[in-house]
């Protein structure tokens, strides 16, 4: 109990304050330190879960304006119950599916002796750089009859993974083979000791990396419109079209947001409390025992290499095949060359600030942990599940209403990515805090130095690889977008998302290729470096905090 | 190795910073403002060329903003009238309607009105049409005879269909050409139909697009499209349209089948003296802009004297109805029908 008591300054004041009192209360200026406690990061982080609320507001304007009358002929539309219900059911199938591939990976290439187990690594992860869309179009144009309910769960399943295998791997190559080794001695099996003792510990990254799927699968737009699959997105995406009013659209949208809220309440409320494990004495860290493969070794790799080649070798046959097929040309490499140099400074720009107000909130998270801060977290993880055409939509009303001077400059882009994509950031952040010691953090204050002085030469090293590779995550996520970017890019400024939505839109599939290709290459780059930074010993990339 | 880091800080954030600069001035290179901006619903490939040769025509410099005509329209009617466009060109009537509705939109010279037959401007005069799409049946010449083919698009409710016609419900020619049906045929019977439909299962695709490719691949015998989405997928391959294995055919007599769209283009009330967007609306109205719609995006120019691709069928040939292609109110009953019917769900 003191373990966990000293993780936290004022944790450690509680039980001084009890110890000496018996009463749970201090008194005066503690007891306020005590209900709201870091006042400086909470206040910070505040603001920032201010900016991915503003979805949020708008929604609540925009409803309250369409009236009672209007919202219940919303509600009545015909098949709303069944579109719901499927959703629903494909962000279940998707999340099992992810968890399967997911962690099965991890485990067989952290704590196993498979051969090539670098080379699964970072192969395993590189779907994350495959936008849904291009994947959407690329098994169509190669299998025959490829739609319905069925396909979408295969394509979104094999480019939502990731999320599950890069904090699992994470989590499993992080994780002290001590503790195992002590179950073991206590007279546990093998399989005891790993239901019992290592899923246990890395249960908080697949929940995180579970949610982050179930959340995208509900927010995704692409792959369920190419294979026609009807699901509340496209219902969403269909009010725009029929009539042209928004209005209904965002009537729905609401309805996500509450469906969304639903899913959060369930995950909470499922969730048991993490223990947490620590080790009194330091000990030698050591690499974890691989596990034997022996016979299944070949099952193994077949089954590794299938996924591969279904995720990663589909969509670049292909991208190979518009482009000896079709007659269109992309254009100038002038404009390749800008659409590029748009697509990385965009995406910079809201990878940054992303990660400027994901940090009070992760860090608020790991360091005062509470109510206020797992509400704080989980709000953000609202405005991700809204497709981006509505979170777009949200920030030109910012914009006009509040911002002008910003309105259409990529600031106000970089605003729409950090309202979209905050909780790959505030994982990244709590993950990277976590497993740093705040012992540290508090020698150095004890040592006389002031809390910025401390924030800056303690906390901020010891983070930021974990930051760095939370800055990671969402620039290639941020590349990837599309809907919001059309809305918010600066007039005559295109990136690559954009120039293959403008060429598939009109079907000149080969002028398309190459930015496909272009981008899948690019956001490569941040995959790989992820994928390399999780299998080796570091930091929890994604989630993996509390 | 700190001074590594700190010198590898500084420079990214240097990059960034002349990045934003840069790019933040769009197609100008952060140079002078352009004397001109459009919001087009329509594709950069398909307009773009125009758009450039308007500059070089007339010295004028051109900022477009391209995107999906919905979205354009949500965008225009969230901006108001703080909105930096002056021009906004639509792909189909019903987005210039919506707009014009929410009172972005100034009436347009009589001058401009004038070239273009009334049935496809807006009769207060606040958007014009500038080409015409025809509703035709997409058929696979392959496993279908002209002859087989049904003279009325009431027909496709027929057994012998089903299962074989291909729509895009949510694609704004569809909702256009039920309201023609509703105006022509009455409400009753075009509800009838769509129920009919939507019990003889339709293949329902996204867009126009998808459905001509999937005629063109074998895998839909008919569909009901715009014309020129042949012509498109004929340019991608390479090929005559006449090698293609997708084939138009015209609804004739008539029939609501053979209904005419329009793309369109308005004036925004805040750009209501810029003479700017004047000459641009005028220009594509023109002879020239006219012919490039003709030869370049196949589709029905609707001035006077210009010539026609030889595979087309003339406007005036087409007996299309005569409906109020402004009539938005009716275009909102058109919808709810659309949804009541079970097509989009």
């Amino acid at each position: 109990m003191l373990q966990e008591a000293m993780t936290d300054s004022a944790g450690r004041a509680r039980v001084d304050a009890r110890a000496r009192f018996g009463r749970p209360y201090a008194r005066g200026r503690r007891a306020w330190h005590h209900l709201a406690p870091r006042p400086v990061l909470l206040v910070a982080s505040v603001l920032a879960v201010g900016v991915s609320a503003v979805p949020l507001v708008y929604l609540a304007v925009r409803t309250a304006e369409a009236g009672g009358s209007r919202i219940a002929a919303v509600l009545r539309t015909p098949g709303l119950a069944e579109l719901t219900l499927r959703s629903l059911a494909l962000m279940a199938v998707v999340t099992a599916g992810c968890l399967v591939i997911g962690v099965g990976t991890a485990l067989l290439v952290v704590r196993t002796d498979l051969p090539a187990r670098r080379f699964f690594a970072v192969v395993a992860a590189l779907p994350l750089a495959i936008p849904t869309y291009v994947a959407g179009y690329a098994w169509v144009s190669l299998v025959d009859d490829f739609h319905g309910f069925a396909a979408a769960a295969v394509v979104l399943v094999l480019c939502c993974s990731p999320y599950v295998y890069l904090p699992t791997a994470a989590a499993l190559a992080g994780a002290d083979p001590a503790t195992e080794e002590a179950s073991r001695a206590l007279g546990r099996g093998p399989w005891a000791t790993f239901v019992g003792v290592t899923l246990r510990q890395i249960r908080p990254a697949i929940t995180a990396g579970a949610l982050l799927v179930a959340l995208y699968v509900l927010s995704d737009f692409g792959a369920v419109a190419i294979l026609r699959v009807n699901t509340f997105t496209l219902a969403i995406f269909t009010s725009f079209n029929l009539g042209f009013d928004r209005t209904g659209a965002l009537v729905l949208s609401t309805m996500l947001v509450l469906l969304t809220m639903a899913v959060l309440v369930g995950e909470l409320l499922a969730r048991r409390t993490t223990t947490r494990y620590a080790r009194v004495g330091s000990g030698a860290r050591r690499p974890p025992e691989r596990i034997a493969l022996g016979p299944w070794r070949p099952v193994a790799l077949a089954g590794l290499a299938a996924v591969a080649l279904a995720a990663l070798g589909i969509p670049a046959g292909a991208m190979a095949r518009w482009f000896s097929v079709g007659v269109s040309r992309p254009g100038s490499l002038a404009e390749i060359a800008a659409a590029m140099g748009n697509t990385l400074t965009f995406s910079a720009a809201g990878a940054a600030l992303t990660m400027l107000l994901a940090l009070p909130i992760g860090l608020l998270g790991a360091r005062a942990p509470g109510p206020v801060a797992a509400v704080l977290d989980r709000v953000t993880y609202v405005s991700h599940a809204l497709p981006g055409v509505v979170v777009g939509l949200s920030l030109v009303f910012f914009g006009i209403n509040v911002a002008y001077p910003l309105y259409q400059t990529p600031w106000l882009l970089a605003l729409a990515y950090a309202a979209l994509f905050l909780p790959l950031g505030v994982g990244a952040v709590a993950g990277a805090a976590a497993q740093a010691p705040p012992g540290l953090e508090e020698a150095a204050r004890s040592l006389g130095r002031g809390p910025l002085s401390v924030f800056r030469t303690v906390t901020v090293p010891l983070t930021l690889p974990g930051i760095g590779a939370g800055a990671a995550l969402v620039f290639l996520t941020c590349m990837k977008e599309l809907p919001a970017t059309l809305l918010l890019r600066p007039t005559g400024a295109d990136t690559l998302a954009t120039e293959l939505w403008t060429h598939t839109s009109v079907a000149a599939y080969a002028a398309a290729a190459p930015y496909a290709a272009l981008l899948v290459l690019l956001a490569a780059i941040p995959t790989w470096l992820l994928a390399v930074r999780s299998g080796a010993t570091g930091p929890a990339v994604i989630g993996g905090g509390s | 190795m700190r001074t590594f880091r700190t010198a590898a800080v500084v420079t990214v954030a240097a990059l960034l910073a002349t990045g934003l600069a840069a790019c933040g001035g769009g197609s100008n290179g952060g140079g002078s403002p352009a004397a001109l901006t459009v919001y087009s619903g329509r594709s950069e490939a398909l307009v773009g060329p125009l758009i450039q040769q308007f500059t070089q025509e007339t010295g004028i410099t051109v900022d477009v903003r391209y995107g999906n005509t919905a979205q354009m329209a949500a965008q225009l009617m969230e901006e108001g009238d703080r909105s930096p466009a002056h021009v906004f060109l639509a792909q189909d009537a019903g987005a210039l309607g919506a707009v014009a509705k929410a009172g972005l939109f100034a009436p347009l010279p009589e001058e401009i009105l004038d070239r273009v037959p009334a049935q496809y401007r807006a009769t207060n005069g606040q958007w014009v049409g500038v080409t015409g799409r025809a509703r035709v049946l997409a058929y696979d010449s392959q496993t279908l005879d002209p002859a087989d083919l049904p003279a009325s698009v009431f027909d496709l409710t027929a057994p012998e269909w089903r299962g074989r016609v291909g729509v895009a419900p949510t694609n704004a020619s569809f909702q256009a050409f039920v309201t023609a049906m509703r105006v022509q045929h009455g409400d009753d019977r075009a509800r009838q139909w769509l129920a009919d439909l939507a019990a003889n299962d339709p293949q329902i695709r996204e867009n126009n697009v998808q459905i001509v490719a999937d005629i063109d691949e074998g895998r839909l015998a008919v569909g009901l499209v715009n014309h020129y989405y042949v012509f498109e997928r004929a340019k991608e391959l390479g090929v005559g349209i006449d090698d293609l294995r997708v084939r138009l055919h015209f609804f004739p007599d008539g029939d609501t089948g053979a209904l005419v769209n329009v793309s369109g283009v308005g004036l925004l009330s805040s750009a209501a003296d810029n003479a700017n967007a004047r000459r641009f609306i005028e220009y594509l109205l023109s002879p020239t802009g006219q012919r490039y719609f003709a030869e370049q995006t196949f589709e029905y120019p609707l001035i006077a004297g210009v010539a026609l691709d030889p595979a087309l069928p003339p406007l005036d040939e087409l007996e299309a109805p005569d409906i109020d292609l402004n009539d938005l109110d009716t275009l909102a009953a058109t919808v709810e029908m659309i949804q009541q019917s079970g097509l989009t769900t």
